[in-house]
């Protein structure tokens, strides 16, 4: 019989083996897959691992694994403070669109005129579109107890419609010829997030991304707010012993992710999308749900899960046309990669028992 | 008792870096009430976890009537007629009595049949019960007779109990006493494991020492001392708290006509509590769990607002100031729950040092942790009041209850409080480490600072405390000065026996 017994302290060796031993069961597992599907497991794990980055086509594929990766690490950074203090916002998406909207709105309304300081006010105005559209459930929260889980996630679909109208109506582009869509923002170039380094990828995203990871670094390690999250997480009576303030905290965390979110889709629009579209958004703001755990809601390491989803999601698009791979069993390949890391996770706290049944 | 009903033999059981049980061998006759003494992380919930088939021994053998005896599981053990009352009650607040007692039964009968069963046992023993009442209504010690009357049910010939007196009133043990000893005049055999020495005299017949996980002693406690036992269990001569002449200063905190409504449903709300602290005074709060002791902490420690002027530090109002405001003025408290409210389980000690070190080590500065003095104040917590731990890295949770609680004492005491407010500071603690923590208190008071301990250890607070008051329900009684107090007239500012019937035996 086998059963778990709870370790007394938290194993360090585990708690950063974890990912590793998921990513080599997901391989594993997602191989026989493959194999199933009738594709060579070896030549498709191959194709989604090592093709983008080191294969004959790399010099196209790197710089798209920073601009896929930039807005995940971006939205998952703010996300994992929260999820760390049991506040789960699962409307980034949501605040992303809105971000994207707010961002792109004050720059479209500035065209034609150029000058340095239209992208900064876009940039502010993105952030404070995200934290907007997050502080609807985070006042909600505290002041009526609504569960910020519902409210945040129905908050998305509103936030899908108010794109689609924006689309179609306020923000359409007048020389558009009657399609749907905004003037391109890439053509604008007081309001384009254009490449820093030309063919790299590196946008102001990305470059927001890395200051996001040391930000969040320094906030839960050597900051008193950081140590309120995980305490409140830990043990919300002692957070309150503490003097932490749960309703503060709440606005803090929510507010936080929203404004994240939100830069990361005024990046997005105002750069590699170019336009605000219908289907602008693609699910970055779920899949960032997965990076913060896959990388332990740790900043480094959502830094590398970042970079880990956005070589899955290329590798991915790789093998669906180069070996004709159906979509749906590249997203049963990233599914897994959860999956494992939650079930591997257990070890951290738990060792397996073989044996005897026993309570200690 | 000339039989012996149950034998242990070598019993012994190791967990990684610990040998729990080491040899362990004493015998329990029938019809006799047995101790089980021993300080905390002596081996006793280990054992008692082993003859109730809880745990299995890694060598050594039981014998019950002479056969041998290896409960595979709990069901088995409660087959051959041992049942046990655990120190935490395993009841649903929302179900009534006989509900909460059909849940825990193999094939519960009838809900009729099994009430008038109920009725007619808890009547048989002294303990009268309705079986239709709700749980979440009852007295810790009526909850209580829940426990032991499902074990009446089953018939035992061994009854374990751990730690029963802890939630009574004097004249709630005296009921559990006559009911216990009726059991044993029956043939039932009684095994006691319990903290308070003058109770195991006047129950016992036979007492096992263990320390350390080995039996260390034995002995007959009506004719032993209980200092005697004590210094069995630690193994070193034991140190009575000292307690100098004390002055009291001016007032330091007072509470005036403070009324705060229950913060949860089964919660208690405070009526009326007026109290007053001087420097230099140490206020004894006792009263059965459950009557607002909780309460009243948080009200002093502004994890709960009140208005303004109904809490007064040194005249001034800081009803409205929350836990960091207040530990800058100096109003320290430590909370009985020590996993979950006192320190957080998953954190390092160092962490937890700095949860309610922060503002007055100086372990921040514009919000920034200087984690290398956090980490010398949680180890001169570590030093100061004997945790025993590998180091201030360790979780809070890998340490025993009594560490941990003296870790959580210590970390108030050391921060130099004008006021400390303490629930339960001894409550699981052996009684070395309990002595030790008195002591700090009253050298705390000593030096001047004012400290309000909540307890239920009624031995505890006449033993340092200047002035008595009791909790009853929400209401605060007038306190009284413990000189010449006695038993009965604390048990009367306590509630009685709290609305119970006394027992017609």
């Amino acid at each position: 019989m086998i059963r778990l017994e709870k370790r007394p302290d938290p194993s360090r060796g585990w708690s950063l083996a974890t990912p590793v031993v998921a990513v080599l069961a997901t391989m594993l597992a997602g191989g026989l897959l493959f194999a199933a599907l009738g594709k060579d497991p070896i030549v498709a794990i191959r194709t989604i691992f090592w093709e983008p980055l080191f294969g004959e086509f790399s010099f196209y594929y790197r710089p798209q694994l920073v601009v896929k990766g930039a807005p995940l690490v971006l939205i998952a950074i703010g996300l994992s403070l929260g999820f760390k203090a049991g506040i789960w916002n699962i409307g980034a998406e949501g605040q992303y669109i809105i971000g994207a909207l707010t961002g792109a709105g004050v720059g479209l309304a500035f065209y034609p005129t150029e000058s340095v300081f239209i992208f900064p006010l876009m940039v502010l105005a993105g952030a404070l579109g995200g934290w907007a559209w997050a502080m609807i459930p985070a006042i909600l929260k505290t002041r009526f107890g609504t569960n910020e889980i519902l409210v945040s996630l129905m908050l998305v679909y509103v936030a899908e419609q108010l794109l689609a109208s924006m689309s179609l109506g306020l923000l359409k582009n007048p020389e558009g010829f009657g399609f749907p869509g905004s003037r391109n923002l890439q053509q604008y170039d007081s309001a384009h997030n254009a490449e820093l380094i030309a063919g790299s990828g590196l946008h102001w995203g990305a470059a927001a991304a890395l200051i996001a990871v040391i930000f969040a670094y320094v906030l839960v390690n050597k900051h008193m707010t950081g140590f309120h999250i995980r305490l409140t997480g830990d043990a919300p009576r002692a957070a309150r012993f503490a003097g932490v303030s749960p309703a503060r905290l709440v606005l803090f965390c929510l507010g936080i992710s929203g404004a994240l979110a939100g830069l990361a889709g005024l990046f997005e629009v105002s750069g590699p999308a170019g336009v605000v579209s219908i289907d602008f958004n693609v699910g970055y703001g779920f899949t960032a749900i997965i990076v913060a755990f896959l990388g332990r809601l740790h900043p480094v390491g959502i830094l590398l899960a970042g970079a880990l989803m956005a070589l899955t999601y290329i590798g991915g698009d790789i093998a669906q046309s180069n070996l004709g791979l159906p979509s749906a069993a590249i997203q049963v390949f990233q599914g897994m990669l959860l999956f494992f890391l939650l079930a591997f996770d257990v070890l951290t706290n738990f060792r397996i028992r073989l044996g005897a049944s026993e309570v200690a | 008792m000339s039989d012996v009903l149950l034998s242990l033999k070598g019993l012994t059981k190791a967990y990684p870096g610990v040998v729990a049980n080491d040899q362990v061998s004493f015998d329990i006759g029938v019809g006799e009430v047995h101790a089980l003494l021993g300080e905390n992380g002596a081996g006793k919930s280990t054992l008692v976890k082993m003859i109730y088939g809880l745990v299995k021994p890694d060598s050594g053998m039981m014998e019950l009537n002479g056969r041998a005896f290896a409960p595979a599981e709990p069901r088995a053990a409660r087959a051959d007629g041992i049942a046990m009352v655990f120190q935490h009650f395993s009841l649903f607040d929302a179900l009534n009595v006989a509900e909460n007692i059909a849940l825990g039964m193999e094939n519960p009968p009838k809900m009729r049949d099994l009430a008038s069963r109920i009725k007619s046992v808890s009547e048989n023993y002294g303990l009268p019960l309705d079986p239709f009442r709700t749980v979440g209504d009852l007295s810790a010690g009526e909850r209580q007779r829940v426990e032991i009357i499902r074990c009446l049910l089953q018939d035992p010939k061994l009854l374990i109990m751990d730690e029963p007196t802890s939630v009574l009133t004097p004249q709630e043990v005296e009921i559990l006493f006559q009911t216990l000893r009726k059991l044993k005049a029956e043939g039932t055999s009684i095994l006691y494991i319990s903290h308070k020495l003058e109770e195991i005299r006047s129950l016992c017949d036979f007492a096992t020492i263990l320390r350390l996980g080995q039996n260390v002693g034995a002995c007959v406690p009506r004719d032993t001392s209980a200092r005697d036992m004590a210094e069995m269990m630690v193994g070193t001569a034991l140190k009575t708290p000292e307690r100098a002449g004390r002055e009291l200063g001016p007032v330091a905190l007072s509470i005036r006509g403070l009324s705060v409504p229950a913060p949860s449903a089964f919660g208690t709300a405070l009526k009326d509590v007026t109290l007053t602290v001087h420097k230099g005074e140490i206020l004894g709060i006792g009263g059965v769990a459950g009557n607002g002791q909780d309460e009243l902490l948080s009200v002093l420690s502004g994890e709960v607002l009140c208005a303004p002027g109904e809490v007064l530090l040194h005249g001034d109002a800081i009803g409205q100031m929350n836990p960091t405001k207040r530990r800058k003025l100096g109003v320290l408290a430590a909370p009985e729950e020590r996993l979950g409210h006192a320190a957080a389980p998953d954190m390092s000690l160092t962490e937890n040092a700095l949860l309610t070190g922060s503002v007055r080590q100086g372990l921040e500065t514009r919000g920034m942790i200087h984690w290398s003095r956090a980490k010398e104040f949680a180890e001169a917590v570590i030093a100061g009041f004997d945790v025993r731990t590998p180091g201030p890295g360790n979780a809070a949770r890998a340490l025993s209850g009594g560490n941990l609680q003296k870790f959580v004492i210590g970390r108030e005491v050391l921060q130099d409080p004008d006021v400390l407010v303490v629930n339960q500071p001894t409550w699981g603690v052996d009684a070395a480490a309990a002595a030790a923590i008195r002591q700090s208190l009253l050298d705390l008071a000593a030096k001047g600072a004012a400290v309000i301990c909540i307890s239920q250890d009624l031995d505890e607070l006449m033993e340092i405390s200047d002035n008595f008051a009791a909790l009853n329900e929400g209401r605060l009684s007038a306190p009284r000065s413990t000189q010449g107090l006695s038993v009965d007239e604390i048990g009367l500012m306590m509630g009685g026996a709290h609305g119970m019937e006394v027992a017609h035996v």
